[in-house]
């Protein structure tokens, strides 16, 4: 077997079969065990197939040697390339960080199943990203959703809230893959196909009431999925009670996968020149993003659950990436996918510092952190560091996004975006900054059960957290993996649809 | 005994149900059926049992851990003929590759017989296990029986 030519298919097909044997696995440390290799190998194909990518163009692979548009074919070009690279390595950030933290909050004879779920969350993300087929997108997008609720629904054991998280999120993520499935029926009937790149061919001048539907229905229903601002309701209690560990990985992954699915429909299948994406960007992307912005971002400052005050930040920052999406421009693109990228590596550490909290403390809430940088230093000075690169502070992959962001507003002719950009970032100081000096400032808890003399967490929490962290630090300094890659997908990705 | 005649007649159904099932999953190349039909047709034998013989007596037939092992062995054999095919030397799923010389595309129905095999699996196990927690309606599932 010719490993190099079967690797589009590795990063979505070993997890999948992993996920299935650790169904299989003792209770204990072995399924933990299988699930950290098994995420690392995928990371290494995913990391080839990056490399291979950027050095020789998109890759194309057949499964069950039929030929595109007949069969399922997964196309990698760098925009998933990259979106790959990041699922699977938060994957690998997050499985050996997950040992203690699960073991503290789950049940162990559950522990097969926690590690069987995940895998097949990572499968099924990575399958969603590396795919070529509209069909084939929905039914990934349903395999990872169904495991997403399972493991939002083991943090049951630590706070019976997760349970009701989940049936939301099952009921609205339900609906979000039902709007997606009808829209991508709607084009089926008006093209007879279903491959990505050939639909795009067949589409080609059609302004018909189906399509539009279809793309209605589309943007909809992976709205729903990505969290996009009204829409955005399951994900904040979802995220809250989550096991730490899940929140971590999801906050990282499953909203960015669905903006890159939205990316892939608007540009590679519908292109530029269907009249109807330019009014959707402009009259519902736009709007929507800013409000989102603004509006999660406020509630943020307002919350008392640090989970919570994180997640309502990541709808926020998803309105970052939707307005850049919303210029049409090659620059606006480009802001989108850096963003994309950069916030799964800020919220990822940001959700693992949390995690070494509950780790310790037991608790997610304000009062937890207060005091914090005596009682655990090295977890705290994590947290503020990917803190200021959520915020955008110079050095970190923050400033990259809103630099990015702010050149391309300025070069779509929108100087109020800008200014919105910044003025929400002001925002993101101000409920950062709130914890900050809770940590910094205060003094710990003198009486009830927080008061509690407690160590720093484990050392497998606290190299794959600052793993992330450095990686904050490293592509804050370093742009042309980042940035680089993500600015010639865009250019790629203009030239399919007819953009400039 | 109570429901006499409910219990005689589900032990005469039982075994037929069961061979239809199989017909069901072994005609599915050649026409209507395949593996999620027959999986589903397989575990109504077992939920016909259940409602006329009590749940702990399927149970007993049919364990809940033979099933968490049933539904994991389907999903591997349906990816591990794709795995086997890549080690072939085609790619993922290629059945072609399970018998290169074959001048009628043999390797096609190895393939399409062990994959639907394996969805018949993952399919009834899956069909079983929502049957027992739901029919089981214990107020919380034992972490033991997930």
């Amino acid at each position: 077997m010719n490993l190099m030519a079967q690797l589009p298919v590795l990063p979505v097909v070993i997890p999948f079969v992993a996920g299935a044997l650790a169904l299989l696995l003792p209770k204990g440390r072995a399924p933990w065990a299988w699930a950290t290799f098994v995420s690392w190998l995928s990371f290494l194909a995913s990391a080839l197939l990056l490399r291979e990518v950027a050095a020789t163009g998109p890759v194309s692979y057949h499964l069950g040697d039929w030929p595109p548009p007949w069969g399922i074919e997964y196309r990698i070009d760098l925009a998933n390339a990259i979106v790959l690279a990041l699922v699977s390595g938060i994957a690998a950030a997050v499985a050996p960080f997950a040992y203690e933290s699960v073991r503290a909050e789950i049940d162990e004879r559950q522990s097969p199943y926690f590690y069987a779920a995940f895998l097949i969350c990572v499968s099924g993300l990575l399958g969603v990203t590396a795919t070529g087929d509209a069909f084939n997108i929905f039914v990934f997008l349903e395999i990872s959703s169904l495991s997403t609720y399972a493991l939002v629904a083991m943090g049951g054991r630590q706070d019976r809230r997760a349970l009701t998280a989940a049936f939301t999120y099952l009921v609205m993520g339900t609906l979000g893959a039902t709007f997606f499935v009808i829209g991508v029926g709607l084009l089926y009937h008006a093209t007879g196909t279903l491959n990505l790149a050939d639909l795009h061919l067949k589409l080609a001048g059609q302004h018909n009431r189906v399509v539009e539907a279809g793309f209605a229905f589309i943007l909809v229903g992976i709205g729903l999925k990505l969290a996009m601002f009204p829409m955005h309701l399951w994900l904040p209690n979802a995220y809250a009670y989550a096991p730490s560990a899940v929140s971590a990985f999801l906050a990282a992954t499953a909203t960015k996968v669905a903006v890159y699915v939205l990316v892939r429909f608007f540009y590679s299948v519908f292109g530029l020149d269907f009249a109807f994406l330019g009014d959707a960007l402009t009259y519902v992307l736009l709007p929507l993003g800013v409000a989102g912005m603004f509006v999660a971002s406020l509630i943020a400052v307002f919350q008392h659950d640090v989970k919570r005050m994180l997640a309502y930040s990541s709808v926020g920052q998803i309105g970052y990436m939707l307005l850049g999406l919303s210029f049409g421009t090659r620059e606006g693109l480009a802001a989108a996918l850096i963003h994309l990228v950069n916030h799964g590596l800020m919220k990822g550490a940001l959700f693992l510092a949390v995690a070494c909290v509950v780790y310790r403390l037991g608790d997610h809430r304000c009062a937890a952190f207060s005091g914090l940088a005596r009682r655990m230093p090295v977890t705290t000075w994590a947290f503020v560091l990917s803190g200021l690169s959520l915020i955008g502070v110079p050095g970190t992959v923050g400033f990259v996004s809103k630099w990015y962001l702010l050149e391309a507003s300025f070069a779509a002719g929108h100087a109020w975006a800008a200014f919105m950009i910044v003025a929400s970032s002001l925002i993101a100081v101000l409920y950062v900054g709130r914890v900050v000096e809770l940590m910094l400032l205060r003094e710990p808890p003198e009486q009830g059960p927080l008061s509690e003399p407690v160590k720093e967490a484990p050392l497998s929490m606290l190299i794959p957290m600052w793993a992330l962290v450095a990686a904050n630090l490293y592509f804050g300094l370093r742009t042309e993996f980042t940035a680089g890659f993500a600015e010639q997908a865009a250019a790629a990705l203009m030239t399919v649809s007819g953009g400039r | 005994m109570p429901h006499l005649i409910l219990r005689v007649t589900t032990k005469m159904f039982f075994a037929p149900i069961l061979l239809f099932a199989l017909y069901v999953q072994f005609h599915g190349d050649y026409g209507p059926g395949g593996g999620f039909q027959a999986g589903v047709i397989f575990a109504v034998a077992f939920i016909l049992h259940a409602l006329c013989f009590g749940l702990e007596e399927t149970k007993k037939a049919l364990p809940q851990r033979a099933l968490t092992i049933a539904m994991a062995l389907g999903v591997m054999f349906y990816a591990g003929t794709g795995l086997a095919t890549m080690l072939l030397g085609g790619n993922f799923l290629g059945y072609d590759a399970l018998a290169p010389h074959s001048t009628h595309h043999e390797g096609q129905h190895y393939g399409i017989l062990l994959v639907e095999f394996g969805v018949g699996l993952a399919v009834a196990s899956t069909m079983l296990t929502v049957f027992y927690h739901f029919a089981g309606r214990e107020p919380e599932i034992d972490p033991e029986d997930w």
